[in-house]
């Protein structure tokens, strides 16, 4: 291949430079200008601001408030991505077949994804509320006490899980479903020739060649759950009594409903080198695993 | 065709000076020599539909004003929104604003000073006012806001269910009550009419009722100068320790968010609501035989949570006088056609109308306008108000009183030390 001579070069700049000057201007610049934010009092409301040092970060250290949040984000994330995963995968096996049952199958598991935010909280919090919602009217006609879903501290932040589930797991079936498609069908001939069984050439062949697609799947949805928000701040507003407040609420609260731009901007930039670090293990994981499959 | 040169693609001049001649435009605006009332406000809900009908009447009026008016979303965003488009001198000519906000949003630099002189020759004057609310809205000196109505907290009452329980009086309104026991009397008596519960209210988020209850008993919060918290710790405990028992009796659900007050009453669970009055229309869309009332005085003095909607002039870097002056005069227009307001619930703050036949025919509108001058507002500091943070502790600090998840000693040191601590933060306005 023949070198590019510089104007080659230079001219393939050009044809990015759109998408340079609005990456530099929507992420590059928000991000220094974030970090130069956490070491003033900046405010909201454009009142003065003072050069604070190390105040603002210093100040997050000893705020349990962000440790409560930061701890309920984990939480969340601990909850929710292992059924996502898990789900996503049976319910990827169970629709990975032809005919109307198959066709059905793969509608209704992915359709809950299709519907915003706001419509899918709009459901939940009346299918959970005491009284008169569908989980405690078969939980009574069933015999058991009510639950008092979105109000009580230990068990709000299960019922956000579950909305979360039957809302997104429709993504991760369908990139499932996707991989599963792309395993030639002479692997499992072969196999049944062979004499093995359905639950051996599940173990054997169907899961370990999925295995690049979990890979993908944890990482995204690692990531996805991390930055949970919306469906929270919908439910339970992060109560009761902030039990299910994320990081990102607390963070949102501080900076636009107290205007205090310079603390949320210190509190922003812990909770992104907490990802950063997420991110690199799953990338040390990942890779690693590529090795030994491949 | 050399692939460098693809056809009929617009040059680079030419996609340049469209751009900027777009930006031009919308630059400058395309308002003409019109004078231009861009106006915010956070009504969407049933008020919200209220106030769209009045701006139809009044761009129907004015053809000689450039009229625009945005609903933003309530709460938190409208005052986000609101404080960085003051901070840069480019925001609307007039919004929408809750009085108890008002202080708390550093009205000098974020706020322009209302002309008075302007509002005089609109035919508006400081004696069309309740001295209290119009005194609130005059800081160091200046007026800051046109009060536009107010919002108490009052009792629903369903005519059928306060009926059977013989709470009503020959004239069909519910028969007042004062004092603790004769308001617990009253619920008994609708929890045994309805089977279910007596009232239905915001379990999750009882600032509301908590504040109305406080009040009632002269509690204090800040000291004067707004520097220290002063909470009566005899008084508030007095309080919450009625929302527990009400909850504990049954009275009202243990657990019931905004959404659920709304559904228990409409469904005759309970036979009595606490809430703000907003919700008139929804329940008169619902075809319910209910009528509404001041919130029984349960304590020593009649005092009620409540705010009031004002209209402020945010920051502008280049205030036009044109625009000014037909601004002060679309406020004013707004107070004189208040009574279409009224409708939706609020009581108006512009006296004139609140003495007019009409306002006084509304009915169930102005069977609580006597609380006006008792309505009680948030205490006063930044982080305070309708839609603030302190509110925000409050549900956090007394949602578990209900469910029986706090008891009211804690809930209240909870709040105490929430209160305190946002007191110890700087200021950021």
């Amino acid at each position: 291949m023949q070198r590019p001579d510089w104007k080659e070069r230079w001219s393939g700049l050009f044809f990015v430079a759109p998408f340079l000057v609005l990456f530099a201007l929507f992420m590059l610049w928000p991000i220094v200008s974030g970090l130069w934010n956490s070491f003033f009092n900046t405010s909201l409301a454009g009142v003065k601001h003072q050069f604070l040092g190390l105040q603002n970060w210093q100040d997050l250290f000893g705020d349990p408030a962000v440790w409560s949040s930061l701890k309920n984000t984990l939480v969340f994330t601990a909850m929710s991505t292992p059924p996502l995963v898990i789900i996503a995968l049976v319910m990827a096996l169970l629709a990975n077949r032809k005919g109307l049952l198959g066709w059905l199958l793969r509608f209704s598991y992915f359709a809950p994804f299709v519907l915003p935010a706001t419509v899918v909280t709009l459901i939940w919090v009346w299918i959970y509320q005491p009284g008169f919602g569908l989980v405690n009217g078969l939980l009574t006609a069933g015999g058991f006490a009510e639950i008092d879903w979105l109000n009580t501290e230990n068990r709000a932040m299960l019922a956000v899980v579950i909305t979360t589930v039957w809302w997104t797991v429709g993504f991760n079936f369908l990139l499932y479903l996707a991989a599963l498609q792309g395993i030639p069908a002479q692997v499992y001939e072969a196999a049944a020739i062979d004499g093995a069984d359905g639950r051996q050439q599940l173990f054997r062949i169907t899961l370990p060649l999925l295995s690049r697609t979990t890979g993908l799947i944890v990482v995204l949805q690692l990531v996805a759950s991390l930055k949970i928000f919306d469906q929270i701040y919908l439910m339970t507003n992060g109560g009761p009594n902030y039990a299910t407040r994320p990081v990102i609420q607390y963070i949102y609260e501080t900076g636009f409903t107290s205007y205090r731009i310079g603390y949320a901007s210190a509190i922003s930039y812990l909770f992104f080198a907490i990802i950063v670090i997420v991110a690199l293990a799953q990338f040390k994981l990942f890779s690693g695993r590529k090795e030994a499959v491949g | 065709m050399p692939p460098d040169q693809p056809p009929s693609r617009p040059g680079r001049r030419a996609v340049l000076g469209g751009v900027l001649g777009a930006l031009a435009l919308t630059g400058c605006g395309s308002f003409g020599s019109k004078p231009k009332v861009r106006e915010w406000n956070l009504f969407g809900g049933g008020d919200g539909a209220r106030l769209l009908q009045i701006h139809q009447q009044y761009v129907a009026e004015h053809p000689d004003v450039a009229f625009q008016a945005h609903t933003l979303a309530w709460g938190p965003p409208f005052y986000t929104k609101l404080a960085m488009s003051a901070a840069g001198g480019r925001a609307p000519e007039v919004a929408t604003m809750h009085m108890s906000r008002l202080k708390g949003f550093s009205p000098t630099t974020m706020l322009d000073p209302i002309p008075v002189d302007l509002l005089e020759n609109a035919g508006v004057h400081q004696s069309d006012f309740l001295p209290a609310t119009w005194d609130r809205c005059v800081i160091d000196g200046k007026l800051y806001a046109v009060p536009l109505d107010q919002h108490p907290f009052v009792l629903y009452y369903n005519l059928e269910i306060c009926k059977k329980a013989g709470l009503l009086g020959s004239d069909n309104k519910i028969k007042p009550v004062k004092g603790v026991t004769a308001f617990l009397d009253m619920l008994r008596a609708v929890k045994e009419t309805t089977g279910k519960y007596a009232v239905s209210v915001d379990t999750t988020s009882p600032w509301r009722l908590w504040w109305t209850l406080y009040g009632q008993l002269e509690g204090e919060f800040f000291s004067p100068d707004g520097k220290e918290l002063v909470i009566d710790d005899a008084k508030a405990l007095e309080a919450l320790d009625l929302i527990a028992k009400l909850a504990s009796d049954g009275l009202t659900p243990r657990s019931a968010n905004y959404a659920a007050l709304v559904a228990q009453f409409s469904n005759g669970e309970a036979g009595l609501s606490f809430n703000g009055e907003w919700e008139v229309t929804t329940y008169q869309t619902a075809k319910l035989p209910f009528s509404m009332a001041p919130f029984p005085v349960v304590y020593d003095v009649p005092k009620f949570q409540g705010d009031s909607h004002t209209f402020v002039l945010p920051h502008q870097a280049h205030r036009n006088a044109d625009d000014t002056k037909a601004t002060i005069e679309y406020i004013a227009w707004m107070l004189k056609h208040s009574v279409e307001w009224a409708a939706g619930g609020h009581i108006p703050a512009y006296q004139p109308v609140v003495k007019s036949q009409e306002y006084l025919d509304l009915k169930p509108q102005a069977e609580y306008r006597s609380v006006a001058p008792n309505v009680f507002y948030d205490p006063d500091a930044w982080f305070s108000g309708s839609g603030a943070q302190l509110e925000n502790e409050s549900a956090a600090a007394f949602s578990g009183i209900a469910t029986g998840q706090a008891t009211p000693k804690t809930a209240l040191a909870q709040f105490k030390a929430a209160t305190q601590k946002l007191l110890d933060t700087p200021s950021p306005v």
